[in-house]
């Protein structure tokens, strides 16, 4: 067996880790997003069995808040139409920064199969999209899929306050 | 439009007078306990709802508009998309309208394997409407249960069709796939399962007190504002009259199978919940019934009629004329009979209707949805003046309304 060569308490310490403070944070970030209960369709469906018993979203850190106000995450689950499209950016705005949007579907990403002349073509369009996360319905493991590559994306990203400004489609 | 200096609120259509001290308070669209995005225009006295309008709209896709451009097999995976928890109801209620439209008969298995995806579905739309009324009530704990075997039926679907969600698993002229190997005993297995798992929650529910207060004497329906509003379903049903399609016109094999349609005389949200509760273990009951039905059936899965259905796959492959009309059919499209037809099934949610005007193109003239959750969200403006706020929540999760199928 391995032995330490180190000897710690003789050394005069604990174990040190050497890291960043923008990657402290970040790593704290993305262990701990609360997405926001925003259902739209058909996906909220599989949002909502995402957070229930089998699936299990909270393994993650994630726990669904009712307010924008306390959330980090916005997954947009479903078709956004032109009535409703005001109502997401308002919401989009009330978030506190930082904040990060999935887009769940292919309705909330392209339209998908809904070309008409209600639907928004593309959640982009309104707000800025991190995730794109494509199906319809996606399964709960796609959605926790990206969720974790969100994850990733946050702990690449520097954890000044000042972010750059996110590009709209 | 609104003027910035005075304190009046705005809507867009809506005029309030406003001489008393009400207020109002605008719910929705996005609520956690709105079931989709429902907004409420809601004028208060203190506590007291005085006067609701609600306002859809809001998930409105065209769906109609849709269907009149497309041939009938291609629209129908957007009617998954309708009533998105129970999305084989709506499937089969587009595949039987254009059957009868046609004039088809469905082989007897494909029938029986239909019922039981119907009866499955019933079983989750009723499983997630307990799992969110009771979430929406303060009930966490029963949203966990209820998910739970919630995911042992979306297993069955995944097993037969691959998708947990929207299935498309019923085809005009029948179904596509026999039942996998294995599945009728993963099938009796969770008939066996799933009463225990019901008595669990009636045994959290039933006698809890504050489950008990939030539901008695909330949302009372009589039957004559039942009637007047076009109710259906356990709506319908929980005000005392005994209405269900699947007794007054039995459609597919719903005459020979047997089973009991609950009725409540109650009128509120909480003889509501026992007839939900109670038709669960009537959907139990149908579906252990068709198990030996199954068994008994020849294996054709899709109805003859080379002008309207494709022949089975191996046919295509062999036969030259067969491969030729499945290259029209596909390319083109089935062209039914001119006419008109409205065909109602028992949805979950209450009466779900197809109308289909077609004038022989391939695409029908029109096609209009009528969804049970639609009138049910109209009786709100009814139901709740008189009520507390807080009792809102609960009607609402008590109607369990979709708002795939209000909106289209």
């Amino acid at each position: 067996m391995a032995q330490h060569k180190i000897n710690y308490l003789s050394e005069g310490g604990l174990p040190v880790a050497l890291t960043t403070v923008d990657k402290l944070v970040q790593w704290g970030r993305s262990n701990s997003l609360w997405p926001m209960t925003y259902g739209l369709a058909c996906c909220a469906i599989e949002m909502m069995a995402t957070g229930g018993s089998r699936y299990d979203f909270d393994r993650f850190g994630t726990i669904f808040r009712a307010s924008p106000r306390q959330s980090d995450v916005l997954i947009i689950a479903g078709t956004l139409t032109k009535k409703h499209s005001p109502f997401m950016r308002r919401l989009y705005d009330q978030m506190s920064e930082p904040k990060w949007v999935i887009s769940m579907g292919s309705c909330a990403n392209t339209g998908g199969m809904f070309n008409t002349y209600a639907t928004v073509q593309g959640a982009d369009r309104i707000i800025p999209v991190d995730i794109y996360l494509p199906g319809c319905a996606p399964r709960p493991e796609s959605l926790q899929y990206a969720l974790m590559l969100l994850q990733k994306k946050i702990r690449k990203e520097p954890a000044s306050r000042k972010l750059k400004p996110k590009r709209l489609v | 439009m609104q003027k910035v200096n005075r304190l009046k609120p705005f809507f867009e259509n809506l005029v309030f007078e406003r001489e008393d001290n009400n207020m109002i308070i605008n719910f929705g669209p996005q609520h956690p306990s709105s079931h989709g995005q429902l907004r409420l225009i809601l004028e208060l006295d203190g506590e007291l709802v005085t006067r609701a309008i609600p306002d859809v709209g809001y998930l409105h896709r065209g769906m109609e508009k849709m269907a009149e451009n497309m041939i009938y097999n291609e629209f129908l995976p957007t009617t998954d998309r309708m009533d998105y928890i129970a999305s084989t109801s709506n499937n089969y209620g587009f595949a039987l309208a254009v059957e009868k439209l046609i004039g088809l008969e469905v082989p007897r298995r494909a029938q029986i394997i239909r019922m039981m995806l119907l009866e499955l579905s019933r079983l989750t739309s009723h499983l997630f409407w307990i799992a969110t009324h009771a979430l929406d009530v303060g009930a966490m704990t029963v949203f966990l249960y209820a998910f739970r075997e919630r995911e042992y039926a979306m297993d069955l679907f995944e097993e037969y069709c691959g998708a947990r969600l929207t299935h498309s698993a019923v085809r005009i002229g029948g179904v596509p796939l026999d039942l996998p190997q294995k599945w009728l005993i993963h099938l009796m297995k969770f008939i066996n399962d799933m009463p225990e798992a019901i008595e669990t929650y009636e045994g959290l529910l039933d006698q809890n007190r504050i489950w008990k207060m939030r539901l008695e004497e909330v949302g009372v329906i009589t039957p004559e504002m039942a009637q007047s509003w076009g109710c259906s379903g356990p709506m319908l049903r929980g005000s005392g009259i005994a209405w269900d399609i699947r007794k007054e016109e039995p459609y597919e094999l719903y005459d020979e199978v047997e089973f009991d349609v609950p009725v409540s005389d109650r009128c509120d949200s909480y003889g509501r919940y026992k007839i939900h509760m109670q038709e669960m273990r009537e959907s139990l009951k149908i579906l252990k019934q068709l198990i030996p039905m199954y068994k008994e059936t020849s294996p054709e899965l899709m109805a003859h009629a080379p002008k309207y259905i494709s022949a089975p796959k191996e046919q295509i492959m062999t036969q030259n004329y067969s491969l030729m009309q499945h290259f029209v059919l596909v390319t083109q499209g089935m062209r039914p009979p001119v006419g008109e037809v409205y065909v109602a099934t028992e949805s979950p949610k209450g009466e779900l209707g197809f109308y289909i005007n077609s004038q022989g193109d391939p695409y029908p003239y029109r096609l209009k949805l009528r969804a049970p959750s639609f009138w049910h969200t109209s009786i709100l403006q009814e139901l709740l003046p008189g009520q507390y706020l807080a009792d809102v929540v609960t009607i609402i999760g008590n109607a369990n309304i979709v708002f795939g199928e209000i909106d289209r």
